[in-house]
């Protein structure tokens, strides 16, 4: 934390780093559980296939892809073909390209901490940032960092822990994972909470599910996209009043 | 493991600039000295409700709901969260709430 502050040049007002810290735990907490169980369900598959839990944490570290490593382990176990590997994984995140778009404000002038927050950006961070306003005495920049940084963390060790002692766990974890579902849901009820958020929030749940019927599981989210997309645009003017 | 070190690293790299890349994309298409379209900003302000729905569909997106259980824990646990969150707002509760009714019934009711 110490390194972090010097880095950006900013001196050390006691307590900062605390603040932002105790502010922004609480909030991925759900993001804890959820990310751990799914991190370890990670570690345990890749060591099925028979890459360590070097290889399982070398991954999170770096790709950080979440629903994408999943597919990458079925990637590990054929032919080896980078190409299909990038391409697959620009399609299955593209996702994150309206996560851009939403924060493009709030990740505005935050400095050298912006490389880290863009690099880390997921689901479940992008939810929390986009929903939860920081408390009056934290800078929200040092509340995005610690959420970022939080879930981010969670991930790692859920995988390493996954990967080193998988296979001695007797806990039953089936279900644990609904807490990422419980958290968009009640991510979702706070942003109905203004009601003239309500007609995106219909347009968003209508449109997924329209996909989903149309194009199945596998298919749902680029279809899905499109189509939000196309709405968002064609209802423009009477959304905006 | 089926491919060698070597290779096995080229994967993640290539997963890595992928997942990047979508991440990366918006940011650098609008970067922060400029002001972006208003178009942009407009999407940046309906987009999170709209997403959030789209998420909380993906969730559920493997749930069959014409076999046995038939979606009734998601429907029920999901239903737990928005009762309990509209009686006490409290998102840790809501969830923790959710997610052990959750557990309960996929592991003992309907299992």
């Amino acid at each position: 934390m110490e390194r972090t502050e010097q880095m950006n040049g900013i001196g050390t007002q006691p307590g900062r780093w605390r603040l932002a810290a105790k502010a922004a735990f609480p909030v991925t907490i759900p993001v804890l559980t959820g990310f751990l169980c799914l991190g370890m369900a990670y570690g345990v598959l890749m060591q099925s296939k028979g890459y360590g839990p070097f290889w399982a944490v070398l991954m999170s570290a770096i790709a950080f892809g979440g629903s994408m490593q999943f597919v990458a382990i079925t990637l590990l176990t054929t032919a080896f073909d980078p190409v299909q590997a990038f391409l697959l994984s620009i399609m299955v995140n593209a996702r994150h390209l309206f996560y851009g778009l939403s924060l493009l404000e709030k990740y505005r002038g935050l400095g050298k901490v912006r490389a880290f927050l863009i690099y880390t950006l997921c689901d479940e961070t992008f939810s929390l940032i986009s929903t939860v306003d920081p408390p009056l005495e934290v800078a929200p920049r040092d509340f995005y960092l610690c959420i970022s940084l939080m879930d981010y963390l969670y991930w790692i060790v859920g995988t390493a822990i996954g990967g080193i002692l998988g296979n001695f766990l007797t806990f039953d974890t089936t279900g644990l994972d609904f807490a990422l579902t419980a958290l968009f849901v009640v991510l979702f009820l706070e942003q109905w909470k203004k009601r003239e958020n309500r007609p995106a929030g219909i347009i968003g749940i209508s449109c997924a599910v329209m996909s989903l019927l149309v194009f199945g599981p596998d298919n749902l989210v680029i279809p899905a996209m499109v189509l939000m997309m196309a709405v968002l645009l064609g209802g423009r003017k009477t959304l905006c009043t | 493991m089926y491919l060698t070190p070597m290779q096995t690293l080229l994967m993640i790299l290539a997963v890595a600039a992928g997942t990047q890349l979508t991440r990366w994309l918006p940011f650098l298409l609008f970067p922060e000295n400029r002001c972006p379209p208003a178009v942009v900003t407009y999407l940046g302000r309906v987009l999170p409700t709209a997403v959030m729905g789209l998420l909380v569909v993906y969730c559920l997106k493997s749930v069959s709901v014409f076999q046995a259980p038939y979606g009734l824990p998601e429907l029920v646990a999901v239903a737990a969260v928005v009762i309990l969150h509209k009686w006490k707002g409290n998102v840790l509760l809501s969830i923790a709430g959710g997610t052990v009714l959750y557990m309960l019934l996929v592991q003992a009711v309907f299992a």
